[in-house]
């Protein structure tokens, strides 16, 4: 059955209380996941009170600042800080979200950061994206044509048919809506997940592409694609303003055109 | 521990191919339930306080007869397929997911042939 609830070595405990703020004007608590494998201890949520005034104003900003200099330890993902990368991924405020573009004025009273849900911990904040990346690598994220390119110049594409590709080639692979997914919670192991599936649509509009039958083929099963029953919380969650759902409808959509 | 890659576990036994069919009848059963449902609701309204016999000869005109099976049986398919759903997403017990599924057909098929015998046996009686 569906497990609903942590197994023991993975319940939450109280950590502890660390205070850098040292009487300042804009204090702000984060409370923090922390996970170490190595110590063989069940996870704790830690608090850091720190001067707002001291880092930039996002909450990767504070988490840098955290790391930087108050608590080395802290493990998560970053990189751009910009939005683009999709590495600091993680659960804020109840939400996926990046980090990097998340506010932290606009979260209210104590900021609460976990990793993505559902995921296997690495370390803290850093979850193990190994399946989803395979799940990506699995709709086949490339252009396959049988027909080979013009001698002087690029695959053309009309502008109409360009345009179908938006809303879908802005996508990061942060993983935020698939692991926001109660379908890819409980079947991840044989669902593709919102992010997959919109990758996969993105391929299935291309005009360039001719490998839309053999995708569809590939798609079409009860697990793969099915389980979405259009929940709506990857287009929610999405920090790009995507809607993974509504690719995946459109695949659906497909999958019955192809039988009429 | 298994050394399978990763790739080779998202591929595990490749696609199905179905779904297509269960996702359309899904759709077009609840199409027919929603106006099956308030044919059936609104003409039973009117038979409120009728006597006996009066709602069996109502059974009995043709046209009823077909509507009634037609919900009968859309709702029993409705009804398969959704519990369908709801047991893949949440029973991964191998032995158990089989039972649930085989129940729940069984369940299904003999509700729909217990309506469909009731409804012709009516119909039938009167004619």
């Amino acid at each position: 059955m569906a497990e609903f609830s942590l197994p023991k070595n993975s319940r939450v405990m109280p950590g502890k209380t660390v205070s850098a703020a040292n009487g300042a004007k804009r204090a702000r608590t984060f409370r923090i996941y922390r996970y170490d494998p190595d110590s063989g201890e069940n996870p704790r949520v830690d608090s850091y009170e720190i001067d707002l005034d001291k880092c930039g104003p996002m909450v990767l900003d504070a988490i840098i600042y955290i790391k930087n200099e108050v608590d080395p330890t802290l493990a998560f993902r970053r990189s751009c800080r910009e939005g683009i990368c999709g590495s600091c991924a993680m659960n804020i405020d109840g939400t996926n979200t990046l980090a990097c573009t998340k506010a932290t004025e606009s979260i209210k009273g104590d900021v609460k950061i976990y990793p993505l849900p559902h995921m296997q911990v690495q370390k803290d904040l850093v979850p193990d994206l190994k399946h989803f990346y395979a799940q990506y690598a699995s709709v086949k994220p490339w252009l396959q044509a049988e027909s080979p390119p013009p001698p002087d110049r690029e695959r053309l594409q009309s502008k109409e048919d360009r345009e179908k590709l938006d809303g879908l080639y802005e996508c990061i692979l942060c993983a935020c809506c698939s692991t926001s997914c109660p379908s890819y919670w409980w079947n991840g192991d044989r669902y593709l997940g919102p992010a997959a599936l919109l990758q996969a649509y993105r391929w299935l509009v291309d005009s360039r592409d001719e490998a839309t039958g053999e995708r569809l083929d590939e798609l079409e099963d009860p697990f793969k694609l099915y389980r979405c029953h259009t929940i709506m919380n990857c287009a929610r969650t999405c920090p790009k303003g995507l809607n993974p759902a509504e690719a995946i409808a459109n695949i659906k959509k497909m999958m019955v055109t192809r039988t009429l | 521990m298994s050394l399978r890659s990763d790739l080779g576990r998202v591929k595990g036994l490749g696609a199905a191919h179905e779904g297509v069919g269960h996702w359309r009848l899904q759709r077009l059963t609840a199409v027919a339930l929603i106006l099956l449902a308030l044919w059936f609701v609104t003409t039973l309204m009117g038979l409120i306080g009728a006597p006996h016999a009066e709602v069996v000869a109502w059974v009995g005109q043709i046209h009823v007869t077909v509507l009634l099976l037609a919900l009968s049986l859309a709702l029993f398919w409705h009804l398969k397929l959704g519990l369908q759903v709801v047991i893949e997403d949440y029973v991964h017990t191998p032995w158990l997911l089989i039972a649930a599924q085989v129940a729940t057909r069984a369940f299904a098929a003999l509700g729909a042939l217990v309506a469909v015998v009731s409804i012709l046996k009516i119909s039938v009686g009167m004619s």
